[in-house]
């Protein structure tokens, strides 16, 4: 109570502050959230936008019942894959990009690494790419025949005599799962390849600030006390690590949960829909299919699916959040 | 004392300081391999559709795509300068809109009591969580159905226009700004505030002289934020805007990669990408360290 300045209970003074800003929140989120609500239970469709068109029908829970059972009328959609499929994404990459984050922040404060600084400035770049023109530049870089990445593949399997046809690879299209007992599309790996690009450099920031942050002696005296390498790494480096990389692992598989540009841009959610995200299928079923009331419903389970992990992931930073009680 | 602890710890031997290198540079290597590919591939002429190979200076290197892209990226008679306006106008708005109401909502919400102060909190909190693809059939339908008249504009359909692309941005960047001010707020030491109600001073007098001054870094870093991506938007105006005239850069750049783009150059893609990346990247540069300082302290909340 007391951090707030005492103002008398009944000003109007907050008010006139807040009320600009509630009024437009209320108008262009509050109202849209609403009515996106009553849009789920009805068959609002392209026949309806028209104005002095009719009404769209109540169907109650038709759409929800639709969109769970993978019932709706548009090809390759599975709610049960994409949600899993989903799910695998964010958590594959978040894995990897804090591996890579930590391990590149300890070559970066290693005592022996020289022009430390110039690497810290340009690791960060692809940071400061739009995300429209990295996914556009990966598709491009990702296609068959004129992309980058076989020609350089070519080029190295060129040094162990490895004919350069090999290396033709349909990274975004081909059908076919490259790694037989795993049930991912080859786009799959090429997204990921794009996403662990982009993803890394922002972890090793943060791991970098959280290892300058450990003081020096800890070190000299796990030494003195005859620890080892790995186990000062283990009982020093990750502790200090944890209470800044979890909350920004948290950060980050929110965001890569709803990473639109990759998905939308790259793969165009193929081959046959199996790279397609919750968020890029949202926006098909409004924008290609102009489904409004299935997009609308499809909207309030995202939006569940978000609370749900929000809450998960809440009880992880809280149980994590401290260093000292372990 | 400082040579103890020096020798205490081992200076690293050459072997490790060149294998060191050696990873650091492997690894630049990998992080500059796509934007190097992306200059070589825009310095190509426009004849070639696709490059033929990777060579860092293409054969008979030119400038002609980015001439191209100046004058006419797409197939539509639009040039760069009219599409970044609109991408400007865009994104422009949205970021004054949001944070001159952010900041002033944000003022009383890190620093008076008031009734419903919990619940407006939770409600923006909530809203933050949702994607910004999560509005969009409403947003559509809803201003689809708002037809304008306005002097100046002449008469239009809300959807159909800059306008409501903007306000749909507004949607879910309001919110946003609106934590992030709250929480840099939350930072500021409250004692000048305090000394200064002592002295009389209203709550609009402290908020203009003392808060929106301290407040200023925040600003400046949600402004560019909302900046860049109003500059980069592409799901509403993908979605609204029908007129070539109202077409923003984000929507050039999809059109000229999509499945049907297989006839378009990609030194005028490569071109198109490095002239739309360099405006923010630049303002990036040139701010970092007032960037970094208002992103701090203010986005750990968010």
């Amino acid at each position: 109570m007391s951090i707030f300045t005492r103002v008398n209970r009944r000003s109007l003074t907050p008010y006139m502050f807040i009320a600009p800003a509630m009024i437009v929140m209320a108008i262009v989120t509050i109202y849209p959230l609403i009515f996106q609500f009553w849009m789920s239970f009805t068959n609002y469709g392209l026949a309806n936008l028209r104005q002095g068109a009719p009404a769209p029908d109540w169907v109650g829970l038709e759409n929800y019942v639709k969109i769970l059972t993978s019932e709706l009328a548009i090809p390759n959609y599975s709610f049960l894959r994409l949600f899993l499929y989903n799910i695998f994404w964010a958590l594959s990459n978040v894995t990897i990009h804090i591996i890579l984050g930590v391990a590149i922040a300890l070559l970066l404060n290693h005592p022996g690494l020289k022009l430390k600084r110039l690497y810290r400035a340009l690791y960060v770049l692809p940071v400061l790419i739009p995300p429209i023109v990295v996914a556009t530049t990966w598709r491009n870089m990702f296609n068959q025949d004129a992309g980058a990445i076989n020609m350089l593949l070519g080029l190295v399997g060129q040094v162990f005599r490895i004919p350069p046809e090999t290396f033709q690879l349909d990274w975004l299209r081909q059908v076919e799962d490259p790694i037989s007992f795993i049930p991912l599309p080859l786009s799959y790996y090429a997204m990921l390849i794009a996403n662990i690009w982009l993803g890394w450099p922002l972890n090793a920031v943060v791991a970098t600030g959280a290892l300058q942050a450990i003081p020096k002696d800890l070190y000299e005296a796990a030494e003195i006390d005859g620890a080892g390498k790995w186990a000062s790494f283990k009982t020093i480096t990750l502790t200090y690590l944890r209470p800044a990389m979890v909350p920004f692992a948290i950060y980050g598989f929110v965001v890569t949960f709803n990473l639109f540009s990759l998905a939308y841009f790259m793969s165009a959610g193929g081959p046959f829909g199996r790279t397609e995200l919750l968020v890029t299928q949202a926006y098909r079923l409004v924008n290609e299919r102009q489904l409004y009331a299935v997009g609308a419903a499809f909207a309030v389970v995202l939006f569940v699916i978000l609370l749900t992990i929000s809450l998960i992931t809440n009880r992880i930073s809280k149980a994590t959040a401290r260093y000292d009680d372990f | 004392m400082t040579t103890s602890k020096r020798r205490s710890f081992r200076e690293p031997s050459l072997l490790t300081k060149v294998l060191l290198q050696v990873a650091a540079i492997g690894i630049l290597i990998t992080v500059l391999f796509p934007i190097i590919w992306v200059f070589s591939v825009s310095l190509s002429p426009l004849n070639l559709i696709r490059p033929d190979g990777l060579n860092l200076i293409p054969k008979d290197a030119t400038l002609e795509s980015y001439l191209q892209v100046i004058e006419r990226p797409t197939g539509n008679p639009v040039s760069f300068l009219e599409l970044a306006v609109n991408s400007m106008k865009i994104a422009g708005g949205t970021a004054l809109a949001s944070v001159s109401l952010g900041v002033l909502a944000a003022y009383p919400l890190s620093r008076l009591a008031f009734r419903g102060r919990t619940f407006i909190m939770l409600v923006i909190l909530g809203v933050l969580m949702l994607p910004a693809v999560a509005t969009l059939a409403p947003l559509f339908v809803t201003l689809n159905g708002i037809k304008l008249n306005l002097p100046i504009l002449g008469a239009f359909n809300l959807r159909n226009s800059q306008l409501g692309v903007g306000i749909a941005i507004v949607s879910g960047s309001l919110p946003f700004a609106i934590w992030n001010l709250k929480g840099y707020l939350d930072t500021i030491p409250r004692e000048l505030e305090e000394a200064a109600a002592v002295d009389g001073a209203s709550q609009m007098r402290i908020f203009r002289s003392i808060v929106l001054p301290l407040a200023l870094p925040a600003i400046a870093v949600t402004g560019f934020l909302g900046f860049i991506s109003g500059w980069t938007e592409f799901y509403y105006s993908w979605m609204f805007l029908t007129q070539p005239r109202d077409f923003t850069l984000a929507m050039a750049l999809s059109a000229m990669t999509g499945t049907y783009a297989s006839a378009i150059p990609w030194p005028l893609v490569s071109a198109f990408s490095i002239m739309l990346t360099l405006p923010p990247a630049i303002v990036y540069l040139l701010s970092q360290r007032f960037i970094t300082g208002g992103l701090a302290v203010g986005s750990v909340k968010g």
